[in-house]
């Protein structure tokens, strides 16, 4: 399915949904509340192989190619985490490969993420960003 | 006599404690568990040493080799002050673990042999697990651990069981670095004594804590890294009895632990040098013979009357949270709190507690076994230190019951 948005709108329309929560609560609470949009993760993808490595909790991320684009199924233990994947998904779902890899992920500055999760940078965005950009890729060889 | 322990003065001694985090919030520091911070003393001992008497020990024969090593050496005497052991049993390392490691490939391939059984407990960090199952693997022993009890103290039954005439030694932590246990050492190496077995005490957690006496424990060999101890990191020491340590082989090779070099054959140096090849940390020994000078000086029995009126605050608040599990309640434990809530996953509160500007550590602690043994696969740790005040554990609580609030 074809996204109603461009990924630079996805991406602006996320950095203006920060942008009218002033309190860190606010913030936090929005993140928490983006992972509960997330579909039901199938349970035969809760395997080693579709873990992102690199995380303090447990992230899944399953990718499926559909009519050239991907489709990402996604979860974490941890509320705060599955959030921050869901957000992700929000810019980078249904895309196709060419479109994610030129995509600059300059939004999660713009957001202000990095810096408020200053305390778990290391966890998670950085690893599921580049695992879904590993998918793209490899996407992206295979059709070439 | 909590009035001579003056927790304002001690905390205006540690210039970190007045960093801000997060939109200007005071730090509170709860994890000094993971690393102590430095006061002002041991960071000026460590600049004076590189601004006035830096230079190479143990060679050379001018003023500032001559001034370097005796300040050196003086901190050599100044740790086996504080353990009450003699100067040439201390060896210095880049920590605890390089300790285990320094044990567990000198002595351990001495003497580990095929059938023989290293006996670990079932809390040890995996530093006290790794380089044994290391030293197993390459000569057919096996790694064994001594089961923890449901409150998180050690097994004594299963111990004094344990300790059979197969079993080499015996490394076991003096101090749980997640159930905040105190283990009763004396006691398990005075067994492992009368049954021939050698032991091996790692102290990193226990040395903040108080007084640490490597005889009144009966070790053969006991481990402490610098930087728990308010000291700094990349330096700890490997205390071995002598006997021990005369027996052992060299570590590494090198410089400075040798007698005589030549192609025909090398002879090494006696202990401790023997064991200490190259260069060693020189500002690193100078700000943990400081750190040891500056932490002498404070009451240790009004040290420990505080940090247990801080546990006792600590733990009543946080049992107030509904679905708080505190994993660790032995009635013999130090400042430390490993919990997990209900429903909520560690790292949530860990990041949300973060941005209260409340620093606690989250995760399995390097002690996989342990969190195996309370069926968790992470736990969010508060730990205190010297400056620890019943207004940071106020805090700590309240950014947990924030945490639990917004996650629930």
């Amino acid at each position: 399915m074809t996204p109603a948005m461009t990924m630079a709108q996805a991406a602006n329309d996320l950095v203006e949904q920060f942008e009218f929560l002033p309190s860190w609560e606010d913030r936090y609470a929005h993140i928490i509340s983006f992972g509960k949009t997330l579909a039901p993760y199938p349970e035969e993808h809760r395997s080693e192989t579709y873990k992102v490595k690199g995380c303090q909790s447990q992230v899944w991320l399953h990718p499926s190619v559909q009519d050239g684009r991907i489709h990402f199924e996604a979860d974490s233990d941890a509320s705060i985490v599955k959030g921050i994947i869901a957000m992700l998904l929000f810019v980078y779902n249904d895309r196709t490969a060419d479109e994610i890899l030129g995509m600059k992920p300059d939004f999660i500055e713009r957001i202000g993420l990095t810096q408020a999760l200053s305390a778990n940078r290391a966890n998670g965005l950085a690893s599921m960003l580049k695992q879904i950009q590993l998918y793209a890729l490899a996407l992206s060889r295979r059709t070439a | 006599m909590t009035a001579t322990f003056d927790i304002a003065a001690i905390r205006a001694e540690f210039p970190i404690l007045s960093r801000r985090v997060h939109d200007g919030r005071p730090l509170v520091y709860m994890d000094s568990a993971a690393t102590t911070m430095k006061p002002r003393h041991v960071l000026d001992a460590m600049r004076s040493f590189d601004e006035q008497h830096y230079s190479n020990v143990h060679r050379g024969s001018h003023t500032l080799a001559a001034e370097a090593t005796e300040m050196f050496e003086g901190a050599r005497t100044q740790v086996a002050a504080m353990l009450g052991a003699n100067a040439d049993e201390i060896i210095f390392t880049k920590g605890t673990t390089e300790s285990v490691n320094l044990v567990a490939a000198t002595w351990g391939r001495q003497h580990v042999q095929t059938e023989d059984v290293i006996l670990v407990s079932a809390m040890e960090h995996h530093a006290n697990i790794v380089p044994w199952q290391m030293v197993a693997a390459e000569t057919g022993a096996s790694v064994r651990p001594i089961p923890v009890l449901e409150d998180g103290s050690l097994d004594d039954a299963s111990a004094r069981q344990m300790l059979t005439a197969d079993i080499r030694i015996l490394a076991v932590t003096h101090v749980s670095n997640v159930l905040g246990t105190v283990n009763n050492v004396a006691r398990l190496c005075a067994m492992a004594r009368e049954r021939g077995i050698v032991t091996f005490v790692d102290g990193a957690q226990a040395v903040q804590h108080g007084n640490v006496n490597v005889r009144d424990i009966g070790c053969d060999f006991y481990a402490f890294s610098a930087h728990k101890l308010y000291g700094p990191t990349g330096v700890g020491v490997l205390y071995g009895r002598r006997e021990m340590l005369a027996s052992m082989p060299p570590y590494q090779g090198g410089g400075a632990m040798i007698d005589r070099v030549s192609f025909a054959g090398t002879t090494y140096a006696e202990p401790p040098m023997r064991f200490e090849a190259g260069t060693p940390h020189l500002e690193g020994a100078i700000g943990l013979a400081a750190a040891i000078e500056w932490f002498r000086s404070i009451d240790c029995d009004a040290l420990r009357h505080h940090e247990a009126e801080l546990l006792a605050h600590a733990t009543e608040e946080l049992s107030r949270i509904d679905g708080m599990r505190i994993i660790g309640t032995s009635p013999n434990k130090v400042g430390i709190i490993s919990f997990v809530v209900d429903g909520v996953h560690a790292s949530d509160i860990g990041m949300i507690a973060d941005r209260m500007g409340v620093a606690m550590r989250v995760g399995h602690h390097c002690a996989q076994p342990l969190m195996d043994r309370f069926g968790v696969s992470s736990t969010v740790r508060m730990s205190f230190g010297v400056h620890t005040s019943h207004d940071d554990v106020q805090q700590s609580v309240h950014a947990v019951a924030k945490a639990v609030e917004m996650l629930r």
